[in-house]
């Protein structure tokens, strides 16, 4: 495998790439009493149309790529999860709009679990009974998610943010949608994405890379192929489609998202505005930024208040959000301090000391071996390096950062999505 | 890992994780008191104030800028609850110094930072800002009343509150809504010099610095706490229910019924000779993928979304949690008592047994791979007055677990309480 070097981060991974186009990354770190390993393919619950074979598209239900993950986990000799979890590891998968892991970790056991692992994902198994009662328990899942507030503020923002992008459906789907789910359909989804050439396989901890890579190429097929083009529906307008959504539920006290629709990266700069837009959540909204002390010490955010940046195939948007008595005025005070702030230029003092805090913040979730995983898997998907970060920082300027200020974050690209009390 | 310990004065305590394994090291300084209904409130709102500004960095501003400065220093307040005691910590996450940018030194710093923050705060006429007690007043009002917007984590919270009514246990760890909102400067500044003469101190650090450095760096940050001081630390254990098994049911507007059902685990806890015993029938019953709530009760009857049991530890209970449709409450129920009573009998396979061992291995020694687990083992330990010893002793113990010595656990574990949560009269769903 090869060696990839990061001196600064005292970090070395091994990578290489198997004749049917599997990427492996393993970074090796003897010391710890753990395994994990995460396979993951580039399909989502955002990709519902795509191309089949005899070139023709194919209009999926929403939630398939969710209901997929489930079923993944059946096998003809019965469930993988059991089989993983009786040798004493913890399985698990997560589907998100562009991406479906599948994971576990552990501290015994790790080549045949590897081996368990990978052929579960890669071997569909499933009967029209099992996709049945499959449909209930995913029901009921969607219908927890409907209860929680968190989950509700968000797909609302989504909503209110994008005309046609896919990000706006829920991941999970809709009871009614998953209800049309068959095993035909599965194994199409399954054909179409869950091929070699799409997917990573990462792995971290006390584990022996080449062993990885041997295993990988046992298990897998050997045939190099691609993955189904697909169709993430008409371009987007940098507008949101509506600037207000709220709803009523069993919360509290009224709790809201802010979101500011930005652009994607052009091909190789995902990681640089990756950093950039997280450097401008700081600037706006980072407790040692001035706004943050004026609205918490007016009452008007608490502890709760959070910020981010996400970035996905065709979209990309930055957030803050958490409980607030008056989110409108919170959202006025956001637009003012990003014009004041695209005006009159970033604090230099403030700009040094946050671009210090976010490579220490990266650094300390260099620890979690999950955490490594997913960032090795993301950024691969994404053409990055992204243990380049230390490097990265240093090539970004406040006056990039007031840029993106002047651009994004203005009233017409602003949402607001707002959960209040019932009664 | 080195796992070390030393007392620096009577009631104040040194628990340290030495590893180069981490890219960080962990900090923390707790103050344990007694948890009572009184002076809960207080204890919840004493590091949020504190956090509002020390003397130097008087305002959220400026200490953030001072944590920025040091590559973002995860710098907080945190209170626990460790069986009947609170526990009021301050924790700090910094990089190793091997990656600051500069070459300069991170821990002392942050440990004169944390000091500072807990023993100098931004003071007015002499006592706590009326303005960061009002603020803080009603954010911790708020977090108490916000409770309710999780609905998994409120049918256990309601669960044991019903259940250790009366017991210092059911003692909210942050207090009560109405007594964080009617805090006074005077009343809290009180409370707080309280807190730091009487409860009992324990100093934490994982990472790569030695002891002689985290020893001379603590007790140069934290010199007025190092002093001796008697500490009370009790947890009422109850081996049984005190009567018979009660059945709660409150209604709210959800679309998903909660079941909560609470035991008592026959006055097992930590350093009990049978605790791996217990340990191992959590896993068998609940507590892992392969136990029978997920296996029998979720997967194979359909009767929960999701059904897990886990344990407190130090005041032995262990509490099953499921989220069940309205009209399975009866139904998933029952199947979970049924599959207690199949453990009692010894109804359980080798190959259940293994798994279970293993998933509870496997889940202590991932512990250790978590700077912020092994904190939390060490400081629980010390402030329960146990020995830290990095785990490997409970590991082996659990690895010579026998099915009858399972059984026996299971025997002793006992129903008290049942919560359900159900749906408004008249709501969609199910």
């Amino acid at each position: 495998m090869d060696k990839l070097n990061y001196t600064a981060l005292r970090e070395t991974i091994c990578h290489s790439v198997l004749s049917n186009g599997l990427n492996i990354y393993v970074d090796e770190r003897p010391e710890y009493g753990k395994q994990f390993a995460f396979f993951a393919t580039r399909y989502g619950g955002m990709d519902l149309r795509f191309r089949g074979e005899d070139a023709s598209w194919i209009d999926t239900p929403q939630g398939v790529a969710h209901f997929l993950e489930h079923k993944m986990f059946d096998t003809k000799d019965g469930s993988a999860l059991q089989r993983m979890a009786a040798q004493g590891v913890d399985p698990n998968a997560y589907t998100t709009p562009w991406m479906t892991g599948y994971f576990f970790e552990g501290t015994q056991g790790f080549e045949d679990n590897l081996r368990t692992l990978l052929s579960f994902v890669s071997q569909p198994w499933f009967t029209p009974e099992s996709v049945e009662k499959e449909q209930g328990i995913i029901a009921q899942e969607i219908r927890m998610c409907e209860d929680d507030p968190d989950h509700e503020v968000y797909y609302q923002l989504m909503e209110a943010m994008y005309a046609h992008h896919p990000i706006r459906i829920r991941v999970a789907g809709t009871v009614e949608s998953i209800a049309s789910i068959t095993a035909d359909t599965l194994y199409q989804c399954h054909k179409a994405f869950y091929r070699p050439g799409n997917m990573v396989l990462c792995a971290a901890g006390s584990v022996d890379p080449q062993r990885v890579e041997d295993i990988a190429r046992k298990v897998l097929e050997q045939e190099p192929s691609s993955a189904a083009v697909t169709d993430r529906g008409m371009a987007e307008p940098p507008g949101v489609v509506r600037k207000y959504a709220q709803k009523a539920m069993a919360v509290s006290i009224p709790l809201f998202e802010i979101g500011f629709k930005g652009e994607p990266a052009p091909k190789g700069e995902g990681l640089r505005q990756r950093l950039l837009a997280g450097l401008v959540c700081d600037v706006l909204f980072s407790a040692s930024a001035p706004l943050y002390s004026r609205l918490y010490e007016q009452g008007l955010i608490n502890g709760s208040f959070d910020s981010g940046f996400d970035m996905l195939p065709g979209c990309a948007f930055l957030t803050a959000g958490g409980e607030s008595r008056d989110p409108q005025k919170v959202l006025d005070e956001v637009l003012k301090e990003a014009e004041r702030l695209g005006r009159e230029g970033i604090d230099p003092a403030l700009w040094d000391r946050l671009k210090k805090a976010s490579y220490g913040v990266m650094v300390r979730q260099l620890n979690s071996l999950e955490g490594m995983c997913f960032e090795l898997a993301q950024a691969h998907f994404e053409g990055e390096d992204f243990l380049r970060f230390p490097e990265c920082f240093q090539s970004i300027e406040r006056c990039d950062a007031e840029e993106l200020l002047r651009t994004w974050c203005v009233e017409s690209r602003a949402a607001l999505s707002v959960i209040v009390p019932e009664g | 890992m080195q796992q070390e310990w030393k007392r620096l004065a009577e009631g104040v305590e040194l628990g340290i994780s030495r590893t180069d394994k981490f890219k960080t090291g962990l900090l923390s300084v707790t103050l344990t008191v007694p948890l009572r209904r009184e002076t809960a409130a207080a204890g919840a709102l004493i590091p949020n104030v504190l956090y509002r500004g020390s003397r130097s960095c008087p305002d959220i501003e400026r200490l953030s800028a001072a944590t920025d400065a040091l590559y973002g220093a995860s710098l907080g307040p945190a209170v626990r609850q460790r069986g009947e005691s609170q526990c009021v910590s301050f924790l700090c996450s910094v990089i190793d110094d091997c990656y600051a940018l500069d070459g300069a030194a991170v821990l002392e710093p942050a440990a004169a930072l944390m000091g500072e923050v807990l023993l100098d705060p931004a003071t007015q006429g002499g006592i706590f800002r009326a303005d960061y007690v009002k603020g803080e007043g009603a954010n911790l009002a708020d977090r108490i009343r916000a409770r309710i917007n999780d609905k998994r984590g409120w049918a256990i919270f309601r669960l044991v509150q019903e259940m250790c009514s009366g017991e210092a246990y059911a003692v909210d760890k942050l207090g009560e809504a109405d007594e964080a909102l009617a805090m006074t400067p005077e009343g809290l500044w009180s409370d707080y010099q309280n807190l730091l003469s009487h409860a009992g101190v324990t100093f934490y650090y994982g990472g790569s610095a030695q002891l002689e450095r985290v020893e001379e760096t603590v007790r140069r940050c934290f010199a007025p706490l190092i002093t001796a001081r008697t500490v009370r630390t009790q947890c009422q254990v109850l081996a049984a229910p005190r009567g018979a098994v009660r059945t709660v049911t409150e209604d709210m507007d959800v679309t998903q019924g909660k079941l909560a059902m609470g035991f008592r685990t026959g006055g097992i806890t930590e350093g009990s000779p049978d605790y791996p015993a217990l340990l191992v029938l959590n896993a068998l019953y609940g507590g892992s993928a392969n136990s029978r709530l997920f296996l029998t009760v979720r997967e194979k009857l359909s009767l929960c979304y999701y059904a897990s049991s886990m344990l407190d530890k130090l005041k032995g209970l262990m509490v099953v949690s499921s989220g069940v449709e309205f009209q399975d409450f009866d139904r998933a129920q029952e199947a979970i008592l049924a599959q207690l009573d199949e453990l009692r009998a010894g109804r359980f396979t080798q190959e259940e047994l293994n798994a279970a061992v293993r998933s509870v291995v496997s889940s202590l020694r991932g512990r250790r791979d978590s700077q912020s687990m092994l904190e939390d083992d060490c400081v629980t330990k010390l402030v329960c007055g146990l020995r830290p010893d990095g785990g490997g002793e409970l590991i082996r113990a659990v690895e010579r677990v026998t099915a009858e010595q399972a059984a026996e656990a299971a025997k002793k574990i006992q129903l008290d309480t049942i919560y359900r949560l159900t749906g408004k009269e008249g709501a969609h769903g199910g």
